[in-house]
Formats: C-alpha cells, sequence, structure tokens
C-alpha cells in the first residue's frame, strides 16, 4: 500500500488530493503506468509527464526513483514559490 | 562567555523558527527588528518581501495551495545551505498559504551576516530555490477565470548560477 498525493491542476484533473493505492509497482514510471491504465482522467493527468514533478516520501526525485520502502508519492506541476 | 551573550539573539529566535509557513499575515518590520537582536557581529541585513501583484486590475484573488507535509523541511534545507555558504549569522523565510488578494504579502527572506554582499548573495539563492523548490502551486482567480501560474524557463535557469 502506498499513498499518493495530487497537488495543483493534477489534483484537479483526477479529482481527489489523496488516495491509498494497492500496487506492484518498483518505480515511480511504473506506478503512473498502472495509474494511467485506470481511468481516462489519470490518462489526461499523467499524459505528459514533462509538465509533472514527483516526489517520493517528500523528496524531490525522477521517475526512474525506486518506490522500495516507500510510503508517499507526490505528484504535482513545477512549484512556483516565491 | 562574551560570545555567549552575543550569540544569544540568534539562539531566542530558536531553530525551527528560522522558517515558517502560515496562513496569516506578518510584520516584516517587526521580524526585521527580531532578527538579529543582539548579535554585534551583523554588519548587513537584507530583505525581500513578495507581494500579489495584479497588473491588469482584474485579479479576484490568488489561492497558494502547498504540500504541508514537504513544505518546511525543504526551506529548511535551502536556509541551512545558505547560512552555511554565506556564514550568515541568522536567516528568515516566511511562506504564506491559501487565498489572498492584490497588494498582500506572500512570502519574505530575511538574512543577515557581517558583510553586504554575502546578505544580498544569500537572500538571492532563497528567492531563486523558493521560487523553483519549494512545494507551492499558485492558482490566480480574476474576472475572466482561474489558472494556475506556470513555471517560467528563467526561473530554473536561476538556479544553474548556485
Amino acid at each position: 500500500m502506498i499513498e499518493v498525493v495530487y497537488f495543483a491542476w493534477v489534483r484537479e484533473r483526477i479529482g481527489l488530493p489523496r488516495e491509498r493505492v494497492e500496487t506492484t509497482a518498483r518505480t515511480v514510471a511504473e506506478l503512473v503506468e498502472e495509474l494511467k491504465a485506470r481511468e481516462e482522467r489519470y490518462a489526461l493527468a499523467f499524459s505528459d509527464l514533462s509538465a509533472l514533478r514527483v516526489a517520493v516520501d517528500q523528496e524531490l526525485t525522477g521517475f526512474d526513483a525506486s518506490l522500495a520502502g516507500a510510503r508517499e508519492v507526490a505528484f504535482f506541476p513545477p512549484m512556483t514559490g516565491g | 562567555m562574551q560570545e555567549a551573550v552575543k550569540n544569544r539573539g540568534r539562539e531566542e529566535q530558536g531553530a525551527g523558527e528560522r522558517v515558517r509557513v502560515q496562513r496569516e499575515d506578518f510584520d516584516p518590520g517587526r521580524e526585521l527588528d527580531m532578527l538579529a537582536r543582539g548579535a554585534t557581529d551583523i554588519g548587513a541585513v537584507v530583505s525581500f518581501t513578495g507581494v500579489v501583484r495584479d497588473l491588469p486590475g482584474t485579479l479576484h484573488y490568488m489561492e497558494i495551495e502547498h504540500y504541508p507535509a514537504m513544505t518546511a523541511p525543504a526551506i529548511e534545507a535551502m536556509v541551512a545551505e545558505a547560512v552555511g555558504r554565506w556564514r550568515l549569522g541568522a536567516c528568515r523565510v516566511i511562506h504564506r498559504y491559501g487565498r489572498l488578494k492584490p497588494g498582500e504579502r506572500i512570502m519574505m527572506v530575511a538574512t543577515a551576516a557581517p558583510h553586504r554582499v554575502a546578505a544580498f548573495e544569500a537572500a538571492q539563492f532563497l528567492m531563486d530555490y523558493l521560487k523553483s523548490r519549494a512545494p507551492f502551486w499558485k492558482k490566480e482567480v480574476a474576472a475572466e477565470g482561474a489558472r494556475w501560474v506556470e513555471a517560467r524557463d528563467a526561473d530554473e535557469d536561476a538556479l544553474k548560477r548556485w
């Protein structure tokens, strides 16, 4: 089980802020593929990965990152702080 | 002993206090006043305050969303790097979230160092990193509709100089 959280337009497109996902994915990229296969709204949200950023357990990382031992994965657009 | 007195100001500010993520407004004057109070080895205090801008005059408000579990730790890591790299005597980052109207303060960075170059550079470093690496997202709600503010390539490029 892994907690998947979404922010900004990713959250709006998928339609929920977080969910628990039963997965066998070994990497973020595999998790994305599983999610995309679920429903159209996921496929839409993840259609262009270059427009997305990912954090595993609150650390920014890449889509090739391992999910071994991970508790939380967050997907969001490039940040706009400041 | 003298060293202990000299350092008291920054210890009182508390390590956990140098980064604050909050809904409420803050008082920049008071923050600057408190920043290096009691320290006698500070020669320069630099600050930047970000404000909600509305150039077309159509913005109703800005909604700032963030990733609560990640925001403060991510900013704390940036502050730790800035403090070490520019040997800052004190540093403060305050960033608001929630619904903010045009003219309202969004955030503030303040740095204190023995010399001004270090204070200026550290403040710019923190601003550049906050812009692209702190997990905040801004949505502008205006007369013509709502839109997420997009990250600019120039902001990402700004990180390269550090």
